[in-house]
């Protein structure tokens, strides 16, 4: 008798122990940030820089109004060029309210930008009958020197053509482009390697969904998980006479589900440039290009691992020379637990990607646009992650009645009118940026509110670039219904090397050019960028961060098949460099 | 979610009819095997081996440790898999389904009454990581895809199952209760009808009404008296319900899942009062009374 009370007691020991040890886990779970000595400082510099940007959200037909916030809170946007070759990046913001402007600021070389969208022609954009803004991307697609504008909308896509004067002009229906879709993103790319940039844009909703006449409300996802009701991606390859073709079906790229991001980069390392798709409602994408004539989906671990995909951010996160990914989902305490994937690339090794995202980096919140990008010049490529759906009434909160349809069958939930109301519910909302500095091995480690970013707002769109030449990477974040910030970087870093490619085989903006940078035993690799993250596009010229290292050779993979390898580039510098000839 | 105490006597239909606990393993292992295939619920197969393998072995040593005698794993096998199916935890960690195993299969020895466990323990398990983690689990964050086909097929089995299992009045009660209520929640709140009426027609609500409302081993012992207290759970589950769609902020921690939540309050409360009361009855009758059979 004894005994068994004597074996009781340690049962009940044992069980309490467990139930403690719940609690425990879990406030490690909730985590935090990093008290250790910050090496990044950004400061929100955005009005003082003469950005007063406001996003507008969309308007929609009240046949929807029971969850317009939810359908429309998406479209704040911003891309980085040099949009009149002045050595000094741009900013370009899309809003989405009919008659609401979008905005161009353009580099004062002092520290100023100055909207210049209105003289040039790309800002009012925002037209019943037209559509409302998303997001756009820059490429120069004719290849004449000048950076040009394609906006994707809900509704007709445009194409403005950089005149080089300062001004614009809309060539949409001569270029063959004024197709309607309802589109959250697009990337330039060169997928068959002529020289011409094609466009590759991502449907979202259908492209028959006219969001201002509604035939009817059968509109939304049939699944939470597998949903492929979305529109339908499509590719445009240029033909180089300033015209595009539809050639979707014929290089098998034109995916269904509710695609919000997308990047392009060569993931396999088979000289082509691959596409990665972040999808709602559905499985990540891997389209392997095969010698620009077709595109296959590799099965690369991805296809089971549903979750609601909203950006892609491609960076070199262990510097091992190869392309790994990171796409942003969903996390609410008590309710779903997605976690951001950061996925790290052995395709060439094991034809897989292995997913390894933890704490910080998975649970950001209701995660939208990331980048990586060196903000302390370590040497290690860190993260940005805007986060937040909707900030409304703060006592109110639509996820418990979202959870009564989640889990339903689709038929209920594709059809908008089944949804409860949201009123002037939160969902997700006042949630906080993410800057998650990389320490190699030890893992991300979130500084955000140490390096001054604090904001709340409802973040979508995230670039990083050096805005002031001053080597350190800038972080500009676009936000829904909101004012955009410019966090300007005044931490003290390492070295840095900055690249500006011009291709001449190549694209002119030279997209898709992948570049490695060996710099004290390890080599980092970085690709031009076509459009990313979400509603983004980051700076086409590459910055390294290179710690207390000299950079040593460089090595430039032209999308042409050049390769082009540099020495004893000076550090601290940005170097223009031409591709051969 | 099990189906047979660990030391009762199994309910049979008839002589040499199968053990309903072994229909449940079946339907359960349906369940299991056809979201995998088609949608890769678990989410790695390392959560079902940690699920499945801590609670057999905590079953089976805490039986022999306690009692003297392994027991049959048939409960541990069915609490496994619930739980490996319905803990949907943050990104890329396993403690939530160890330590959610062990709770689980160590409650049916440590919360008793009258040598009775008083919940349902995959029940326990998950209702006590969603209120104490909630930064760390979810619960079923899958959804089978929302597809109608997959979710009948596993309605037709799991009706038949509870009509062999002699459990049908329980499910029958509460997915009648529920649809009377959506509709009273639904006057109540406004909005579309088919919104109050969406939840049951997921998949959590399978594994709940299949597997854990009708455990007979954490039910009451009349067939009156599990009608009621399913009822009274559905009761519980539509004010938590009606709480959430008036944002009532103190009871949020139940909003993530009501049927779990109220079950887990309900179901306790009507064990300890059941066994009491019978006890109790056969106690006046009988100084020495004989375990009774359901």
């Amino acid at each position: 008798m004894l005994k068994l009370s004597w074996r009781r007691l340690a049962v009940r020991a044992a069980f309490i122990a467990a139930l403690v040890s719940v609690v425990i886990l879990n406030a490690r779970a909730a985590g935090g940030t990093d008290r250790a000595a910050a090496t990044v400082l950004l400061r929100d510099d955005a009005h003082a820089s003469g950005i007063d940007f406001v996003h507008q959200e969309v308007t929609l037909d009240p046949k929807i109004a029971n969850i317009a916030p939810h359908v429309g809170a998406l479209g704040a946007g911003v891309s980085v060029t040099d949009v009149n070759n002045d050595g000094w990046p741009d900013l370009y913001f899309t809003t989405s309210r009919f008659g609401a402007a979008n905005a161009l600021y353009v580099n004062q070389h002092d520290g100023t930008f100055r909207d210049v969208a209105a003289e040039a022609g790309v800002a009012l954009l925002n037209r019943p009958g037209d559509g409302v803004s998303m997001g756009a991307v820059w490429g120069d697609y004719d290849n004449d020197g000048n950076e040009d504008l394609l906006v994707y909308k809900w509704g007709y896509l445009q194409l403005l053509r950089n005149l080089g004067n300062g001004h614009f002009a809309d060539v949409t229906a001569r270029a063959g482009l004024r197709r309607w879709m309802n589109s959250n993103s697009a990337v330039w790319l060169d997928f068959d390697r002529d020289g011409l940039l094609d466009l590759y844009v991502t449907g979202y909703f259908r492209s028959d969904i006219d969001f201002w006449h509604l035939t009817d409300t059968r509109i939304m996802q049939q699944s939470w998980e597998f949903a492929s009701n979305g529109g339908k991606n499509l590719l445009f390859k240029n033909l180089g006479n300033g015209t595009f073709r539809d050639v979707t079906d014929s290089l098998g790229v034109g995916s269904t589900r509710w695609t919000l991001g997308a990047a392009v980069a060569d993931f396999n390392d088979d000289g082509w440039p691959d596409l990665y798709l972040a999808n709602d409602y559905g499985p990540e994408e891997l389209f392997l290009n095969h010698e620009g004539k077709r595109f296959e989906p590799a099965r690369a671990g991805l296809e089971d691992d549903s979750k609601s995909g909203m950006a892609v951010a491609v960076g070199d996160v262990y510097n091992r020379g190869r392309h790994d990914v990171f796409v942003t989902n969903i996390s609410e305490r008590g309710f779903l637990f997605q976690g951001n994937n950061l996925r790290i690339n052995f395709l060439t090794e094991l034809g897989r990607f292995d997913e390894i995202a933890t704490g910080v980096v998975a649970d950001a919140g209701w995660a939208w646009g990331a980048q990586f990008g060196d903000l302390n010049n370590d040497g290690l490529l860190d993260l940005v992650v805007a986060n937040g759906f909707i900030s409304a009434d703060s006592g109110r909160d639509y996820w418990y009645a979202m959870s009564k349809i989640a889990g339903a069958q689709g038929d209920i939930f594709e059809d908008a009118k089944n949804w409860p109301a949201i009123g002037t519910a939160s969902l997700s909302g006042f949630e906080r940026s993410r800057v998650l500095l990389n320490r190699g091995q030890a893992g991300f480690v979130d500084i955000a509110e140490q390096a001054g970013v604090t904001d709340r707002l409802d973040g979508r769109a995230v670039v990083m670039a050096d805005l002031f030449n001053t080597g350190s990477l800038d972080v500009v974040i676009a936000n829904e219904r909101g004012r955009a910030l410019l966090y300007r970087n005044e931490g003290k870093g390492g070295h840095w090397l900055e690249l500006q490619l011009i291709g001449t085989r190549s694209n002119r903006s030279a997209i898709g050019a992948d570049v490695t940078v060996e710099f004290g035993g390890v080599r980092q690799r970085q690709v031009v960028d076509g459009g990313s993250g979400f509603s983004s596009q980051n700076d086409r010229r590459l910055h390294f961060g290179l710690g207390n290292k000299a950079p040593g050779r460089v090595t430039i993979r032209w999308p042409s098949g050049t390769q082009q390898v540099l020495n004893g580039l000076t550090p601290d510098s940005l170097h223009v460099i031409t591709e051969p000839r | 979610m099990t189906v047979a105490p660990a030391q009762a006597p199994a309910r049979t239909l008839r002589a040499g009819a199968i053990d309903p606990r072994y229909l449940i393993v079946f339907l359960i292992t349906l369940v299991l095997v056809a979201g995998e295939a088609r949608y890769r619920i678990l989410g790695g197969y390392e959560r079902l081996a940690t699920t499945l393998g801590v609670c057999i072995a905590a079953e089976l040593f805490l039986s022999w440790w306690l009692r003297g005698r392994m027991v049959n794993i048939a409960s541990a096998y069915i609490t496994g898999i619930s739980l490996a199916l319905l803990i949907k935890p943050q990104a890329n960690i396993l403690w939530p389904f160890a330590l959610g195993a062990f709770l689980a299969i160590a409650s049916k020895y440590v919360l008793v009454y009258r040598n009775r466990h008083l919940w349902n323990p995959s029940n326990f398990a998950i209702a006590f990581l969603l209120l104490a983690a909630p930064a760390s689990v979810a619960v079923l964050s899958h959804q089978w895809g929302n597809d109608l086909r997959i979710n009948l097929v596993i309605w037709a089995f799991g009706l038949l199952i509870a009509a062999r299992a002699r459990v049908l009045h329980v499910t029958l009660t509460y997915v009648a209760c529920f649809i009377v209520l959506a509709m009273i929640r639904n006057l109540i709140v406004g909005g579309p009808l088919l919104a109050e009426l969406a939840p049951i027609t997921g998949p959590m609500y399978q594994l709940f009404v299949f597997f854990m409302v009708t455990d007979p081993r954490t039910t009451v012992s009349t067939r009156r008296g599990r009608i009621v207290v399913v009822a009274t759970v559905a009761l519980l589950e539509a004010v938590i319900r009606i709480a959430g769609d008036f944002q009532l902020s103190l009871l949020r921690p139940f909003y993530v899942s009501p049927p779990l939540l109220a079950l887990a309050i309900v179901g306790p409360i009507a064990m300890w009062w059941d066994l009491r009361r019978t006890m109790d009855v056969a106690a006046a009758h009988d100084p020495d009374p004989p375990r009774r059979a359901r």
